[in-house]
């Protein structure tokens, strides 16, 4: 039986862990009020730019000369899988979730016979992806906004995986993210961005989706010029929408906490009250005992 | 034939518009074009400069955006730009545009690679076209 003292310092302890948890329960959900901000006004943008892209690709798909990223290399041996998670931890299952899909996809890709690279985003990415797959990592980046990424940082990623896309590296390339649905579900995502995903066109449509847009200055310029940007923008918004998983992730992660800390005093306090008074029982006890002997 | 037509314009951070305008003169990279309700499917990329949004057809213009670059869709549901930065013209300054220049002056001169000082020679033609938008909306 723990003495009155050792319950007191467990019921202050467990009084400061709550204090932090929901300190930092406060925090996530104002970060997640601007990320969630961001990741919604990101959508729109790579919405149309899918759209767009569907559009003038349903058009020039199997033509000659189609660009690379749109046409692929023609087999799909390689593979490039970006993982994205968070810098940090302590957000319930998030960064465990993207991990544990992204090995799943690898697994795949080991039975298949493929050969695989890995690019991680995010300190917690790497960590994980070093311990089994260190031979097989290419890149790392986890300078990232703490609350909301920028443009740029898209931009540096998709820059670095285009490089090894034109250097020849891989064929394939998969985003693994957590798309935010809500505060308190997440959906782990993933994405082929290379080569781009060609809606399927019932062939009816087809010449209605490609055919009828006037170029300037022609198709092959401008899905040239769109392709890359649509990479980026692909990253930015798995940037965003990641960025928004973890703060809603990390938000309910920190209520459940904060919630059984609140649990654990109620009940540190009742076995403490109960000693408290078993101990002054013990000793009326004594003293009337005492009393009765004089 | 309806008279307006639906304008959107978003860059990656954010929805900048999203409405029915009677007309919108988009700086396309051949040229600008204007863009009225039952316009033929277009595609286009977008090079610097101003668009220009107006209620009506021979009205002044409503609303002007700096944008640098981008692709524009038109299609019978409307118009969709797709813009890399877009600023509204009367929201810019000298302050920054010296300061935009500044910082493309130095990556040209430090540009190592023929990448490097295309990206910064693109950027100087952003700000020289910035500042012709700032002089131009400025009476």
């Amino acid at each position: 039986m723990a003495s009155l003292k050792d319950l007191r310092i467990r019921i202050t302890s467990v009084q400061s862990t709550k204090k932090i948890t929901s300190a930092m329960k406060m925090v996530a959900a104002s970060k997640l009020r601007r990320a969630q901000e961001a990741a919604e006004q990101a959508r729109p943008y790579a919405q149309r730019m899918e759209g767009m892209l569907g559009n003038l690709a349903a058009g020039s798909v199997g033509q000659d000369g189609a660009p690379r990223l749109l046409a692929g290399t023609g087999k799909d041996d390689s593979h490039l899988v970006i993982v994205m998670t968070a810098n940090r931890g302590l957000c319930g299952g998030f960064n465990t979730n993207i991990i544990r899909s992204a090995r799943a996809l690898i697994r795949d890709l080991q039975a298949q016979g493929k050969s695989f690279k890995i690019y991680t985003v995010g300190r917690k990415s790497r960590d994980n992806m070093k311990r089994d797959f260190a031979d097989h990592m290419v890149g790392h980046f986890d300078e990232f906004g703490r609350t909301v990424s920028s443009f740029s940082e898209a931009e540096h990623v998709a820059q670095a995986v285009t490089s090894m896309f034109d250097a020849g590296d891989f064929d394939v390339c998969t985003l693994v993210y957590a798309n935010f649905i809500s505060a308190i579900t997440q959906e782990v995502t993933r994405q082929q961005v290379i080569p781009f995903p060609v809606p399927e066109v019932a062939d009816g449509e087809d010449a209605g989706a490609g055919g009828g847009y006037e170029y300037e200055p022609s198709d092959t310029e401008i899905l040239t010029d769109l392709l890359p940007r649509n990479l980026a923008i692909q990253i930015f918004r798995a940037l965003l929408e990641n960025g928004a998983s973890e703060q809603g992730a990390r938000m309910s992660a920190m209520d459940s906490a904060t919630r059984n800390a609140g649990e654990m005093i109620d009940k540190l306090k009742t076995t403490y009250n109960r000693t408290r008074q078993a101990q002054i029982t013990t000793e009326l006890i004594e003293i009337i005992s005492g009393a009765e002997a004089l | 034939m309806a008279d307006t037509i639906q304008l959107d314009l978003v860059s990656p951070a954010k929805r900048l518009m999203s409405g029915s305008v009677g007309m919108v003169v988009v700086p396309g990279i051949e040229g600008y074009f204007g863009v009225l309700p039952s316009h033929m499917p277009l595609l286009s990329t977008l090079r610097p400069g101003v668009v220009s949004v107006h209620d009506g057809v021979n009205d002044a213009p409503a609303k002007q955006f700096f944008v640098d670059g981008g692709f524009a869709e038109v299609n019978p549901e409307g118009c969709t730009l797709l813009v890399d930065e877009a600023i509204a013209v009367d929201e810019l300054t000298a302050d920054d545009i010296a300061k935009r220049r500044t910082a493309a002056e130095e990556r040209a001169q430090s540009a190592a690679t023929d990448e490097d000082r295309a990206a910064a020679e693109k950027a100087l033609v952003i700000v020289d076209e910035m500042a012709r938008a700032m002089s131009e909306a400025a009476p």
